[in-house]
């Protein structure tokens, strides 16, 4: 009997209602006190040993029989009407097979007009026409020859000057403000917050816009069978894939086939197909051959996304003890062209008990490229503010940092009023305090020019995950089991973590489960890999599905070696009394069927609407600033996490580690140098945009502390988003403790810690962070 | 009007890769990084730039690290080349492999192919590394998962067993 049980699902923040069909009885959450044999140890991924030696196969890796190359033509202004494309040359090439521009986009069935191309160019990059060729060199050289006739247009990419010129000059004939109106979220009334507070604090902060530059570029290779479409794409999300292409080809769902077998990184940039699958899908139709389209890192820079430039403005109110009265927040995101206004304000208005909150935000929009998710978006820029902002009024009030935080913890959440799941923050700050050395009070340390100091953040995140989610778990007819789900594993270990708990649930050895991920084929729909909410949706419906496989085996050997069900248990391949007696191996058992495999089904149940399910956690910082030179080091980084049950913590500290680089990056060095005059991107590479190397690193501690939840059926909350989140404002606490100065602007570049250290006026230049 | 490539534009060439002598015919201007993927069929090497900024095409010429997008294929014909595809018979390689496996020095894993050649050319160049030898030698290959912590980790450790 299948029940249909409405529940709340969140996503990075946003909430939306879903239908889930629960079938049979919800299997019960491992108690805090179960210690697993292979869910919390430290395995290997188990695809590791194909990543070692080249084998995986990445969607770049894929090159079908007689498969044609495609790249597009782009604006090479941010803003221009396009008044003439001459392909006509490029065709006339040896090689060139077909070139499409916006008067003969090909179409697919009927009159469905599908836009590829537009005739003005609202951001550098934007596609004007698309050839197609044999080869990559052939298709370059013919790239050259394409003749566009522009008329450059006064790009904005400023968004203060967007907001500005609204009324005058709206881009692409839509509002400059995102929406219509500000983005507005209040509780209580700040106006009596700030009137009851002893000390108001009022700070500005500025963040740039940061570009993802996964190492795999995205790409896509269509092909069609008849009138089936299979994409290799590198995606977060097969299923997103699938459907847009369905959606935009108009075509059914059942006639498109989504393959991610590995991927090379996303970091929330490739949740959807994309105009290059959608093109390589059009293009292969219309020419009978598969159809690769793979960015370059130029293209990759100037049209996948970015996390959002922000502005912040805070107004902080407390007490003199140190209690938060009111927290204000006014910012403009510069969301691009079409971007999401990502929620700047989501610490501000979670992080701490604060009766009075109110935040404002206003996604402004300019010639530039959308906006797109960048692990924890919104969150990662927000925290950079608040917690910089605190760290200002603890100083104000003469308290130690963490007792501000502490002075304010948050007991439930602020805005439903309704208990969280789990929380151990508190066991964080003093894990994180205890590791790092932190002395309340304590001066910096200076040996020549180089001053050492100490910095601390909070962060809190998502990642309770939900339905829907589906799996199947087969126990094949030589013993082993076989996991399949259409997840993706974008290199978080989704792979390995869902291996263990099948193989814990079957109370199998791990080399014998494998897990089938990264294809729709199998028609168990699984959620994107982002907002870090793959382990908590898709591991309980695995589990699900490897005990409903159990109880299904079982079933079988009770009548086929006649015993009584309940005496019967699985053993490390065998069927064993529970008295340890083995009465069969699986492989055995199922060899009297004729290869017969048995198939377990799980889906992910509802969500429990009376917890709040969010991950905590505490970052520490230890720099060295040369004062000479400007320059920091980052000496040691702590990062303790509360996400509760931990499956496997060799990944969860990669996991951690990554995000923790990931933050310095952002807020270090990197950044999107734009040319203020013509909108231009200075640094649309890995040369000039500066990712972090290995030279950057110094010690870096990842901890957790194994809060119990049982919101789930494995007790497990994300990890992916939370290390990046606090970084930049527990590096630039640590600064200011090193100098006594605040740096107010991200990236903390040499260059601005050396005007700041030496009080020297700030510098004009077109070239700008935006 | 699909016109077949003009030969005069190929040019013949011979290529030694993991042991095995190829004999192509490569348009002159191709990469030694196209000719290992596209003719040849050795993708573990990737395309992270192509430009010479991510090091994820290393690979060996003559022993050495070399970025292959920034290498004429006609211009290593008469060298040894070894892709990540070879090195399991190399006994070093198989212990970086086994290493960077073991620490997790990996995560999407696109990067990881140049990171373990880079890491085999240094253990090849010094005995015994010191953090700093292996951060400066590896920088050369970006990480954008960050892995660095555990590659530096895996190819320390692997460098006290060789």
């Amino acid at each position: 009997m299948v029940k249909i049980v409405k529940t709340k699902v969140e996503f990075e923040g946003r909430f939306r209602d879903e239908y889930v069909m629960v079938e049979g009885e919800e299997i019960q959450a491992w108690p805090g006190s179960y210690k697993g044999k292979l869910v919390g140890s430290p395995s290997p991924r188990l695809e590791a040993g194909a990543k070692v030696n080249g084998s995986a196969k990445y969607t770049h890796d894929v090159y079908l029989p007689g498969m044609l190359y495609g790249k597009f033509v782009r604006s090479p202004y941010s803003h221009a009407k396009v008044k003439h494309v001459d392909l006509s040359k490029a065709l006339a090439q040896p090689g060139v097979v077909a070139g499409y521009a916006a008067n003969n986009v090909p179409k697919l069935t009927g009159e469905k007009q599908i836009e590829l191309f537009s005739d003005e160019a609202l951001y550098q990059g934007a596609e004007i026409a698309l050839l197609i060729a044999t080869d990559e060199i052939t298709l370059q050289d013919a790239i050259e020859l394409v003749e566009v006739e522009y008329e450059p247009l006064r790009p904005l990419v400023d968004p203060e000057e967007s907001l500005r010129l609204r009324g005058s000059h709206a881009i692409g004939g839509k509002d400059n403000l995102s929406g219509g109106t500000p983005r507005v979220y209040e509780r209580g009334s700040v106006e009596r917050g700030f009137s009851d507070a002893d000390v108001v604090i009022e700070q500005e902060f500025r963040t740039q816009a940061a570009m993802h530059n996964c190492m795999e570029t995205h790409g896509s290779v269509a092909t069609w069978e008849g009138d089936a479409l299979t994409v290799y794409t590198s995606t977060q999300s097969i299923n997103n894939v699938r459907a847009e292409l369905a959606e935009k080809l108009g075509i059914p769902l059942r006639k498109v086939r989504a393959i991610s077998t590995y991927m090379g990184g996303g970091f929330g940039s490739k949740f959807g197909g994309g105009k290059y699958t959608l093109a390589a899908a059009l293009a292969s139709r219309a020419l009978g051959k598969p159809v690769r389209i793979v960015l370059d890192r130029i293209e990759e820079n100037l049209v996948t996304g970015n996390r959002s430039q922000t502005i912040q403005k805070y107004r902080i109110g407390a007490k003199k003890d140190g209690t938060l009265t009111a927290i204000q927040l006014t910012s403009v995101v510069n969301v691009g062209l079409e971007g999401w206004t990502a929620d700047i304000g989501g610490p501000t208005k979670m992080t701490y008990r604060c009766p009075n909150v109110k935040v404002e935000l206003y996604g402004t929009r300019t010639n530039l490229v959308s906006s797109t998710a960048f692990r924890a978006p919104g969150y990662v820029e927000g925290n950079f503010g608040l917690e910089c902002a605190l760290d200002e009024l603890a100083s104000k009030l003469g308290l130690d940092p963490i007792s501000l935080r502490l002075k304010n913890y948050a007991d439930e959440d602020q805005g439903d009023k309704i208990a969280y799941s789990s929380k151990a923050l508190k066991e964080a700050y003093e894990r994180g305090a205890d590791i790092i050395g932190w002395k309340p009070g304590e001066e910096p340390t200076r040996r020549g020019t180089k001053v050492r100091a100490k910095g601390m953040a909070s962060l809190i995140w998502w990642g309770g995950g939900g339905p829907p989610a589906y799996a199947q778990v087969k126990i094949n007819t030589d013993g082993s089991a076989t996991v399949v789900t259409a997840s993706q594993d974008i290199g978080t270990g989704t792979r390995t973590a869902v291996g263990q708990i099948a193989a814990e649930e079957l109370s199998l050895p791990l080399e014998l489960v494998s897990v089938q991920i990264g294809d729709t084929v199998t028609e168990l729909y699984s959620p994107g890999s982002g907002g870090s909410q793959t382990l908590a949706s898709i591991g309980p419906a695995v589990r699900s599905a490897a005990h409903d496989a159990k109880s299904q085996l079982l079933d079988i050997a009770s009548q086929t070696l006649d015993v009584a069900r309940e005496a019967i248990a699985l053993d490390s391949g065998w069927i064993v009394r529970k008295s340890g007696e083995k009465l069969s191996s699986v492989a055995d058992l199922l060899d009297k069927f004729g290869g017969a495999t048995v198939t377990g089904k799980g889906a992910r149940g509802p969500n429990d609407p009376k917890h709040q399910v969010n991950t905590f956690g505490a970052q520490f910082a230890e720099v060295e600033v040369d004062t000479e030179t400007g320059e920091v080091e980052v000496l040691k980084f702590v990062s303790v996490h509360d996400s509760g049950r931990i499956i496997n913590p060799l990944l969860l500290s990669s996991q951690i580690e990554g995000g923790v680089i990931q933050g310095m990056g952002y807020a270090l060095w990197e950044g999107r140098l734009v040319d203020a005059t013509s909108g231009v991107s200075l640094n649309a590479n890995l040369n000039d945009y500066l990712v972090p190397r290995s030279t950057d690193i110094d010690e870096i501690q990842s901890e957790y502390i194994e809060a119990e939840d049982t919101s789930n059926n494995i007790g497990a909350k994300g990890i992916g988003e939370p290390p990046i989140i606090g970084v930049a404002p527990a590096i630039a606490n640590a600064i200011k403790a090193a100098t006594g100065i605040r740096l107010r602007e991200l990236p903390l570049t040499p260059e601005r810690i050396y005007r700041a250290l030496k009080k020297m006026e700030d510098w004009t230049s077109s070239a700008r962070y935006f | 009007m699909t016109a077949p490539p003009r030969l005069s534009r190929y040019l013949q060439l011979n290529l030694n890769v993991n042991g095995k002598n190829f004999e192509l015919n490569v348009e002159p201007r191709m990469s030694l990084l196209d000719v290992l993927r596209i003719n040849l069929g050795y993708t573990g090497a990737k395309k992270g730039c192509d430009m010479g900024s991510c090091g994820a095409c290393t690979v060996l010429v003559d022993g050495k690290t070399r970025l292959s997008c920034l290498t004429l294929a006609a211009s290593v014909t008469n060298s040894k080349i070894e892709t990540v595809e070879g090195i399991e018979n190399d006994p070093k390689g198989k212990i970086l492999q086994e290493s960077f496996i073991k620490h997790d020095a990996l995560q999407c894993g696109f990067c990881t192919p140049g990171q373990v050649i880079s890491a085999l050319f240094l253990l090849n160049t010094r005995k015994s590394p010191t953090k700093n030898e292996i951060k400066r030698f590896m920088a050369g290959n970006v990480c954008r998962c960050g892995a660095y912590p555990k590659i530096i980790q895996a190819i320390e450790d692997a460098s006290k067993v060789i």
